[in-house]
């Protein structure tokens, strides 16, 4: 039997459960700036989930669809010739690319689901850039009954064709989004405007830890069994905690779900990856930490690509989960602490991620935390070998095969 | 006494309601914006509402979204349109009020927006992504510098939110008559009259109503029970038409003309009954 390592007492810089506060803030960061239309709508959803969450009926629901429908737990593989390769740390996967549906968005979209059938809804929207969230939201609506919707840029439809096929096949309309850059951005906007006309039949299942509260905060509650489920399986494996974890950071979902189980242990170092583009100097990037300013997009107060008149720039990934000028106010406010490190990286980078992890572990990453086997490709060689490092691979990379093609020229 | 308490008091004597029309600023420029202003107070405006364009404008239906876009292709800023208020203002003392979202405003700096507002000669702000408790900052530093900050109500609101607003909200309370974005509509909404009554029994502010008005005959329904009446996409959707034609101005004035007549039709039949 191995002894938990965890701190009896955590460090109380880092107090992860006193946040958000009742307002939904996270420090100065979160929120709820919406049209007063939504409020009655955000409110009725916060008491309804902070029932649910008390219930062990409901949780009991939940991890049995997690494990019977969704494939729960999902593996932590040890990573040895991609640690190898880099002679440097032990790396390991935490394979939420194994998850049904392909990727972490399944984990939110089976809680909130179930949250709708609670609320007695009848129909879900959704908003979808890479496609993940909105395959994962069709695919709950379909087990449970439910009417589906599904916001979509058309940027992003053409990029990820193949996940456009998937959601229809669902039984999920596909909503083309056509205005500002087409990409998750506007598909927000459109999910917000059809939920602000809609909100008595219609629970929209935001996918990411951004939205006003209580989205950041349920959305993380529910993504926070990717770091339960790495904590318990590296104590089996390796019988300690680990030094390190890497996760991509679009809107930041999977990364805050991976990292809140560490958040009060500051021997575990986290570090978030953002998507770099074409490189920080062109303006043509989605790195909020290192290029934006505070500000309120999508009704929570964060860090935001912006202008210096306010407007919300347009953005640039080769990932399109990772194309968005906002980012989780919980984030924001873990960086302030100087409690996560963020770093971007670029499209070219992250494409050398995608190969090297495809060669080295036969695992075809999504371009989204290829960004993360990116930077780990530039950490590992400053860490010591007995150092135990630990990806979120949030997505597998059928969905990218299309694009990487045609950007390798194969 | 800020200019749209002195409009709202001398309606209220004359038993007239206020025709509050909005157009978003900087479209087509804001050499327009300025004649339309002062078009639309000639032809029986109360209050103006000014749209400062914004590139995510998520309770705007499409007629406000394609202006706003239109706006800031031409460069339109908030530092711009106060400059554009600083040139009505020599030549009317017509009561406006911003309507923006609140990244342009934060962006901008609140101390700063209410300072050089004020001093533009700006009477009040609608910022629909702001509900007063998240509005701090501005109500306080509104308060003192006589800026009236206007919060919305909504059919979805409780009644706890109802006195929390009306009691926020100077100047007028927005109360949005439908569930849904800006953008007219066929019909009006149902049990917006009730629910306009329901506000009124529990406040003396002004109540005004807007999203989903877009005829002279809805104006005049609306007027009958409400204290001002807002039109905007079905403004908007006029200057959008006339595009690029030498008499926009006058066009839309007459459509504004035409929404006056109608409430006024109205307002001597209630002050005669």
């Amino acid at each position: 039997m191995i002894s938990d390592p965890r701190p009896q007492t955590p460090d109380p810089r880092f107090r992860r459960e006193a946040w958000p506060d009742p307002t939904g803030r996270f420090g100065p960061y979160g929120g709820r700036y919406v049209p007063e239309t939504l409020i009655a709508a955000l409110e009725a959803l916060e008491q309804e989930y902070l029932k649910a969450k008390a219930d062990q009926a409901f949780r009991r629901e939940l991890e049995g669809y997690l494990k019977d429908y969704a494939g729960r737990p999902t593996p932590l593989s040890f990573a040895e010739r991609l640690s190898e390769a880099l002679g440097g740390p032990r790396v390991y996967l935490k394979r939420e690319d194994l998850c049904h549906t392909g990727a972490h968005k399944i984990n939110n979209t089976l809680g909130q689901a179930l949250l709708a059938k609670r609320m007695g809804k009848e129909r879900v929207i959704a908003e979808t850039g890479a496609g993940q969230h909105g395959v994962a939201t069709a695919s709950a609506a379909a087990l449970f009954g439910l009417h589906c919707d599904i916001y979509m840029g058309t940027e992003d439809m053409e990029r990820q064709a193949l996940n456009v096929v998937r959601m229809k096949l669902l039984g999920a309309q596909v909503i083309p989004v056509d205005a500002g850059s087409r990409t998750l951005k506007d598909a927000i906007n459109e999910a917000m405007r059809d939920w602000v006309a809609n909100a008595e039949t219609t629970h929209y299942i935001l996918g990411s830890a951004l939205g006003p509260h209580p989205y950041p905060m349920m959305v993380r509650d529910f993504h926070a069994v990717i770091g339960r489920e790495t904590r318990a399986q590296l104590l089996e494996k390796e019988g300690r905690r680990p030094d390190y974890l890497l996760a991509c950071v679009g809107g930041g979902s999977n990364a805050i779900g991976f990292f809140y189980e560490f958040l009060d242990e500051p021997s575990v170092k986290m570090i978030g990856v953002e998507a770099g583009g074409l490189g920080l100097e062109t303006g043509r990037h989605a790195a909020r930490f290192a290029k934006g300013v505070p500000g309120v997009l999508h009704g929570t107060y964060s860090f935001v690509l912006q202008d210096e008149d306010g407007q919300i720039q347009i953005t640039h990934s080769v990932s399109a989960g990772l194309d968005y000028p906002g980012v989780g106010p919980e984030h924001a406010y873990y960086r302030a602490l100087g409690r996560i490190e963020y770093v971007a990286i670029t499209d070219e980078e992250a494409l050398e991620g995608f190969r090297l992890l495809s060669q080295k572990e036969g695992i075809i990453p999504a371009l989204e935390p290829a960004h993360a086997i990116a930077h780990l490709m530039k950490l590992a060689p400053t860490l010591n070998k007995d150092a135990i490092v630990v990806v979120n691979l949030s997505g597998r990379g059928d969905k990218d095969v299309q694009v990487v093609a045609d950007l390798l020229g194969f | 006494m800020n200019r749209i308490d002195a409009t709202f008091e001398r309606l209220r004597r004359k038993g007239e309601k206020a025709l509050i029309p909005y157009l978003t600023a900087g479209d087509p420029d804001l050499e327009v914006t300025v004649a339309l202003i002062l078009e639309f107070e000639g032809r029986g405006a109360d209050i103006v509402e000014i749209g400062v364009p914004f590139s995510d404008p998520l309770a705007d239906g499409v007629t406000i979204q394609r202006a706003s876009q239109r706006a800031l292709q031409k460069g339109t800023t908030l530092s711009k349109i106060l400059r554009m208020i600083v040139k009505v203002r020599r030549r009317s003392q017509l009561p406006l009020v911003l309507m923006s979202y609140f990244n342009p405003i934060l962006r901008f700096g609140i101390q700063r927006f209410v300072k050089e507002a004020t001093a533009a000669g700006v009477d009040g702000v609608i910022l629909p992504d702001l509900p007063p408790e998240e509005a701090g900052e501005l109500r306080q530093a509104s308060e003192e510098a006589g800026l009236h900050p206007i919060f919305l109500l909504a059919p979805t609101s409780s009644e706890a939110r109802i006195d929390q607003i009306a009691d926020a909200s100077k100047g007028y309370i927005y109360y949005v008559s439908l569930r849904g974005v800006t953008g007219a509509r066929d019909r009006l909404a149902e049990g917006v009259g009730q629910a306009v009554l329901r506000i009124k029994a529990k406040t003396k502010t002004p109540v005004a109503v807007g999203f989903g008005i877009g005829t002279p005959d809805q104006a005049r329904v609306v007027a009958s029970y409400a204290d001002g009446v807002i039109v905007g996409s079905a403004i908007v959707a006029r200057v959008e038409e006339h595009l690029g034609r030498t008499d926009l101005v006058q066009r839309v004035g007459a459509f504004v003309a035409q929404v006056k007549a109608a409430m006024l039709e109205r307002g001597s039949q209630d002050a005669g009954s």
